[in-house]
């Protein structure tokens, strides 16, 4: 049995469906994320499990349980708010006690577990700090270990990351995987940071407007994306619109306006005069001198455009002959070479045919 | 920083500082200087014939001034603990109401203000004439709540208008049933307002004569009622100071000690506040 269960909720605001009909299974010890940009539904979800809103439609259930009616502080799940939330007028050691206190523990076990709790997030030495003390990470530790101290079954975390700096987050991305498998609780995150998504979860719900618009792994995710939606807004990529021109269990041949034919494959059947879009990342495009012969069945020459050079790779914007904007990216993995090409330069670019997944409309 | 940032700065701050030492720190040293002299004979003070304790000595010898100080604090901390009372409820839910309907409840609780202040008190007079408490130490502690609640009710609704509603939710959500909520919560972060409040309530209840005299007994007499008298009845100027010099002192000691009290207690509420 699933430890937390959304059975087809539905919630609306006047007329608008923030969540449309949602049914998702998480699994104890999971780590968890809904995905998506702002207002597609997502933080809605996690308060509805909270117990700070509750569905118009539809049942959640925790270890088979039905939750509706339970006031959120009946609820054996805690969360960390994006703004924290941590009480000014206690100490660390006050904040992480708080949530134990509530559940009655003796003043040795509060105080054992206080220590600990705070040992596991390496603020030892802060315990007796007030938050306004503390710098950004530091609150958002003293946020980690008061939603965990109490063992909760589930802990929710509302965009957690979010006010930290690009290099901050980084490090509290690390330590939160490393965290989440220590005490081994059942994590749902919720961010619009596909980056951070893809770092920390075990499974990603994709959202947009209230719908899920594909669950699955990281990786699969990334590599297998369901439909234009999730292939742009994970990572990088190309959509080349296509139609398919000839199809065969081994190969298919699609055809994109100006560009001629390009070789691909797709698992599942498909008829020619079908439409859709080409997905390729940038990473699996290679960049070729204009007479560099290459044995890829997909070659097509362009000019280099723009780049952007970031250090340890290089982002080149070919534009083909049709007048499409390839985006293309190289490891700067030659010693001594950081560009290999200018912009303005002629070159080829070339895939794989298995290199595309094939979103049909 | 530069001469014209320095002549700025005192061009700023020269005019209220004028005016706080002509009108606010000389009255205070004649207040205090009078105290030392003898009364004159029609009012005012004798020529100078030396420094003379007088005053203080007759404070001293009647047991009748402690008394009375005593009643006035004893009427002004049951004035405060009343608006406390009243005031927090009304301050909570004018925070709590759409803000939109804030400024309106409010300016409600102001609005008192814009009538006479004497006026309102004879309508107290008429009011618990009727209900046969009018001169009784009840009637002076009623209208002393009345005159003193908005200035406990703005700054507690200051204070609570700006406590962070994650705050309350982070707290349920670990737990914290309504009723812990509001005490381990709301309540000692309004302690910074709550003590504003009090002080703003407190210290002109205790100087307060008016009401005292439209609507208490002639056993209701408070210091504020004494010092008045000194002045305009008794004509004896160098006890109404030195009355007035026991009575600041009184309060000097209390703000002093609330505010040491608040420090101790409050310690990391400057965040909020």
């Amino acid at each position: 049995m699933a430890l937390l269960e959304i059975r087809n909720i539905t919630r609306r605001f006047g007329n608008l469906e923030a969540v449309k009909n949602v049914s998702l299974s998480i699994e104890a010890g999971e780590f968890f994320t809904l995905l998506g940009p702002s207002g597609c539904g997502k933080t809605t979800i996690l308060r509805m499990v909270a117990g700070f809103d509750a569905p118009d439609e539809g049942d959640i259930l925790l270890d088979g349980a039905s939750l509706a009616g339970v006031p959120p502080e009946r609820r054996p799940l805690h969360t960390v708010f994006q703004s924290y939330a941590l009480f000014p007028h206690m100490t660390v050691a006050g904040n992480v006690a708080f949530p134990l206190e509530m559940a009655d523990k003796s003043r040795d076990e509060i105080r054992r577990r206080v220590a600990e709790t705070l040992a596991l997030v390496h603020l030892e030495d802060k315990a007796n700090s007030f938050p306004h003390e503390l710098s950004g990470g530091q609150k958002q530790r003293v946020a980690l270990a008061r939603g965990l101290v109490a063992k909760p079954r589930l802990l929710l975390l509302d965009e957690p990351l979010g006010a930290l700096d690009a290099k901050l987050r980084q490090e509290m991305q690390v330590e939160l995987i490393a965290l989440q498998r220590e005490v081994g609780i059942t994590f749902v995150f919720v961010t619009h940071a596909q980056q951070e998504a893809l770092a920390l979860s075990h499974r990603i719900a994709v959202m947009r407007q209230g719908r899920v618009e594909q669950l699955d792994e990281p990786d699969r995710l990334y590599t297998q994306p369901a439909n234009r939606f999730v292939a742009d807004f994970i990572g990088k990529i190309n959509l080349i619109d296509v139609e398919v021109v000839a199809a065969s269990k081994l190969l298919l041949t699609l055809k994109a306006a100006g560009l001629g034919e390009i070789a691909a494959i797709d698992p599942r059947p498909i008829q020619p005069g079908e439409r859709g879009a080409l997905a390729l990342r940038p990473e699996l495009i290679r960049i070729f001198g204009k007479r560099e012969a290459a044995d890829l069945k997909n070659r097509f020459e362009g000019r280099v455009k723009e780049l952007l050079y970031v250090g340890d790779v290089t982002l080149y914007k070919i534009e083909l002959a049709n007048g499409f904007v390839l985006e293309a990216l190289m490891a700067n993995a030659a010693p001594g070479r950081a560009k290999f090409h200018e912009v303005g330069d002629p070159v080829a670019v070339g895939w794989r045919h298995d290199a595309g997944v094939l979103l049909r409309d | 920083m530069t001469s014209s940032e320095k002549l700025t700065r005192w061009i700023v701050t020269a005019p209220p500082t004028v005016f706080l030492l002509v009108f606010f720190l000389a009255p205070a040293l004649i207040v205090v200087a009078a105290a030392f002299r003898e009364p004159g004979e029609f009012g005012g003070l004798a020529p100078w014939s030396g420094l003379s304790l007088e005053a203080y000595r007759f404070l001293a010898t009647d047991v009748i001034y402690v008394e009375i100080l005593l009643r006035s604090f004893a009427i002004a901390l049951l004035t405060t603990l009343a608006c406390i009372v009243i005031a927090y409820p009304l301050a909570w839910l004018i925070a709590r109401s759409p803000k939109k309907r804030r400024d309106l409840l409010v300016l409600l609780v102001i609005l008192p203000f814009a009538s006479n202040f004497l006026v309102r008190i004879y309508a107290w007079i008429m009011l618990l004439g009727p209900l046969g408490l009018l001169y009784t130490p009840t009637a002076v502690i009623a209208g002393m709540v009345y005159v003193h609640l908005p200035f406990m009710v703005l700054p507690l609704y200051t204070n609570l208008e700006k406590h962070d509603p994650a705050l309350l939710e982070a707290a349920q959500d670990l737990g914290a049933t309504a009723w812990t909520r509001f005490w381990r919560i709301t309540f000692p972060l309004s302690l910074p307002g709550l003590f504003s409040g009090s002080a703003l309530v407190f210290i002109p209840v205790l100087g307060m004569f008016a009401v005292p005299e439209l609507l208490g007994g002639t056993g209701d007499i408070l210091i504020g009622n004494l010092i008045k008298e000194q002045f305009l009845d008794n004509r004896d100027w160098p006890l109404g100071s030195a009355l007035s010099i026991v009575l600041t002192i009184a309060v000097l000691l209390l703000a002093g000690l609330a505010s040491w009290g608040a420090r101790r207690g409050l310690h990391g509420t400057e965040a909020v506040s």
